[in-house]
């Protein structure tokens, strides 16, 4: 098993706005993300911050440059591959409307391991069921995610990115839809899975309070990464 | 979550169940689309046996008759006629040239299952101060009652008939004021009476045919229609009643008599179910499209408004093919339901309408017959102009860049 999760190598994005004219958003992103880091990545809107994450959850391919997952390299593979590749080895959280409202929670939790193995099963259920109590939601189980509040349903999107056991979860602005008493629960939620699972996270996130809680920040600024820190704990922070 | 079902049909289930005022309209508009079709049908179908059955027990499938006498035009000389209106002459009443040998032969003609001899002419039947003209139709019973299913139609009396017996309709006793066992003279054209006994009533449901036709044994009309040893027509039965068209085309070949089908006798009725067919066949296409359109603009509507739920499903590893299959499933499971329940509401109205409608004579208009292939035809046909009508929504879900999905 490869050490890093993740590596960018001078990845490139433009956007076809019609010919001839195309715009570049990203310039040449470098990027490597080790096993079990929990990396936060900020940046003014519009920098880039979610195109990098879509092209890093295999949702987009990148105009040029190469990256890797879990040691894969994906610019040979298809459609199909990348699929597959991006439901077993990356769990999405997005900002907001992420949840399938016509089923509950815990079907929601194990969509991900539904769309992978075709038929549900009581092993899903039990996982999911674990999961849900992780995020400390079991009682709503069986609840319409349409009933849960943003923070709960959070949480439960949180859950779900984790039916897979990924090695990456990608989350953007996870907690810019939350109250701050909700935003701080989700981000301890997280970074309290990232300790006990061994779960790499990249979070996009505006809140510098939450990134310096991070083992790292990457900032990027008009598609270029301009720092790349490691953050130094204090041990009144660890604590 | 049934764990019998694949992700997508409950996927499938569930967002149709989510979006229930879209489903329940569209199933409402399929419900009525396939009612009516299969209402339609099964009316059309049900008429149109129910009047076959009547004409095929009424009648012989092919008659065999004397060849007609040709006219010719009046003509002074060469190229002048006198008279263009060329009249028909009248038909004598002639037998069928060696008609023994005619039936002989068709009795051994493969297709043919029932030959029967009969001589008939007009005569009038008295009783005291009454009269009626008749049709006087000589038979022999045993074969005749076979092609022509008089005695299901006898009312009084027997569907027997000795020398001097006679078994005529309701309508005719009534006219007459004679009852079963009473004497009847009846005289010919040719000049020749006799005296018969009614010994059967008949009501063929029809008061002109009640009030006309007379059934004598074949002796009695020969002898009464001057017509000692020869038969004015062969009734023959087939064994592919719509095969008669042709088989009394070969066999007017073969003969020299003249054939007539009951094809022929009942061309209008021909013309009239296929002009029904077409137009019903118009009226299913076009049910078939609107039904068609209706599945396709809800699960078009249906994926607008998930589009941002196919693209998390996308996001979590859902496959191109999963989206597809989820929206195609939803065209069939609504083609399906609908004409489960329309097939339902096509039936009721078919019991409904049996029981008002009615003939004249109150007997059904048509037979209330459940026929399972129309029922299947119409799921199975429904249900594929379900899938068919989901295809270019499910391409369109299906092909979804995730990234503008979940951008929305
Ligand atoms: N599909 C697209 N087509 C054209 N331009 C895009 C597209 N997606 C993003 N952009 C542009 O790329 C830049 C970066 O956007 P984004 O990655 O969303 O920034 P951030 O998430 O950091 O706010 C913006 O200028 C945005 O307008
Ligand atoms: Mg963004």
């Amino acid at each position: 098993m490869p050490a890093e999760v993740l590596r960018l190598e001078d990845i490139r994005k433009s956007f076809n706005l019609g010919t001839p004219l195309e715009t570049e958003v990203l310039h040449g992103i470098d990027l490597m993300l080790r096993r079990g880091e929990f990396c936060a990545l900020i940046g003014p809107s519009g920098s880039g911050k979610s195109t990098l994450l879509n092209l890093i959850g295999l949702l987009d391919r990148p105009t040029a440059g190469r990256l890797f997952i879990e040691g894969h390299d994906t610019r040979a593979l298809d459609d199909a591959a990348l699929t597959r590749l991006r439901g077993h080895s990356i769990g999405f959280v997005f900002q907001y409307h992420h949840l399938i409202g016509a089923f509950t929670a815990a079907e929601n939790v194990m969509m991900p391991l539904l769309l992978d193995r075709g038929h549900p099963d009581d092993t899903m259920r039990s996982t999911a069921e674990d999961l849900l109590d992780r995020v400390g939601l079991l009682p709503w189980k069986e609840s319409r995610v349409g009933n849960l509040s943003g923070g709960q349903q959070q949480r439960v999107a949180i859950a779900r990115a984790l039916a897979m056991n990924p090695a990456l979860v990608l989350a953007d602005e996870p907690t810019g839809n939350l109250d701050t008493r909700s935003a701080d629960g989700v981000f301890a939620l997280m970074r309290e899975v990232n300790r006990t699972h061994g779960t790499a996270f990249l979070i996009v996130t505006h809140d510098p309070r939450l990134a310096r809680r991070c083992d790292r920040i990457v900032e990027v600024v008009d598609g270029r990464i301009v720092t790349n820190e490691a953050v130094v704990h204090s041990a009144a922070e660890e604590a | 979550m049934s764990r019998w079902l694949p992700f997508e049909w409950i996927a499938a289930l569930r967002f149709l169940r989510e979006g229930w005022m879209q489903t329940f309209f569209i199933l409402a508009g399929i419900t009525i689309g396939v009612g009516v079709i299969v209402f339609m049908s099964a009316l059309l179908a049900g008429l149109q046996s129910n009047f076959l059955q009547r004409v095929l027990n009424a009648q012989a499938q092919i008659m065999l008759l004397p060849p007609d006498e040709v006219a010719r035009p009046l003509r002074d000389g060469p190229g002048i006629v006198e008279d263009a209106v060329v009249q028909r002459p009248t038909q004598r009443l002639r037998s069928i040239d060696q008609w023994q040998a005619v039936q002989t032969q068709m009795a051994t003609t493969s297709g043919v299952t029932m030959t029967s001899p009969v001589a008939s002419g007009a005569a009038l039947a008295l009783r005291g101060e009454a009269s009626r003209s008749i049709t006087l139709t000589g038979v022999e019973p045993e074969s005749y009652f076979r092609i022509v299913r008089l005695p299901d139609s006898i009312v009084a009396g027997q569907a027997r008939l000795l020398n001097d017996e006679i078994i005529i309709g309701t309508d005719l006793a009534t006219a007459l004021g004679v009852a079963l066992g009473d004497k009847l003279r009846v005289t010919a054209a040719s000049g020749r009476d006799a005296t018969l006994t009614v010994s059967g009533l008949f009501d063929l449901g029809n008061r002109q045919v009640n009030e006309r036709n007379t059934y004598v044994a074949l002796r009695t009309a020969q002898s009464l229609l001057n017509l000692i040893g020869g038969v004015t027509s062969l009734q023959l039965t087939v064994q592919d009643a719509y095969a008669a068209e042709t088989m009394a085309q070969a066999i007017q070949g073969a003969t020299g008599v003249r054939a007539d089908s009951w094809i022929r006798t009942n061309m209008e009725f021909f013309t009239a179910v296929n002009a029904q067919r077409t137009a019903n066949t118009v009226i299913r296409l076009s049910v078939g499209l609107s039904v068609a359109l209706g599945i396709a603009s809800v699960l078009v509507v249906s994926v607008v408004q998930r589009s941002r739920e196919i693209g998390i499903l996308r996001a979590m590893g859902g496959t191109r093919g999963q989206i597809l299959r989820i929206f195609l499933i939803q065209g069939g499971v609504l083609g399906l339901l609908g004409s489960l329940s329309g097939s339902g509401l096509g039936f009721a109205a078919l019991v409904l309408w049996h029981r008002w409608a009615r003939q004249a004579d109150g007997s059904e208009l048509f037979p209330l017959t459940i026929q399972p292939d129309l029922f299947l035809a119409a799921m199975g046909v429904a249900t594929l102009t379900g899938v068919l009508a989901a295809m270019a929504p499910a391409l369109r879900a299906a092909r979804l860049d995730p990234v503008v999905a979940i951008r929305g």
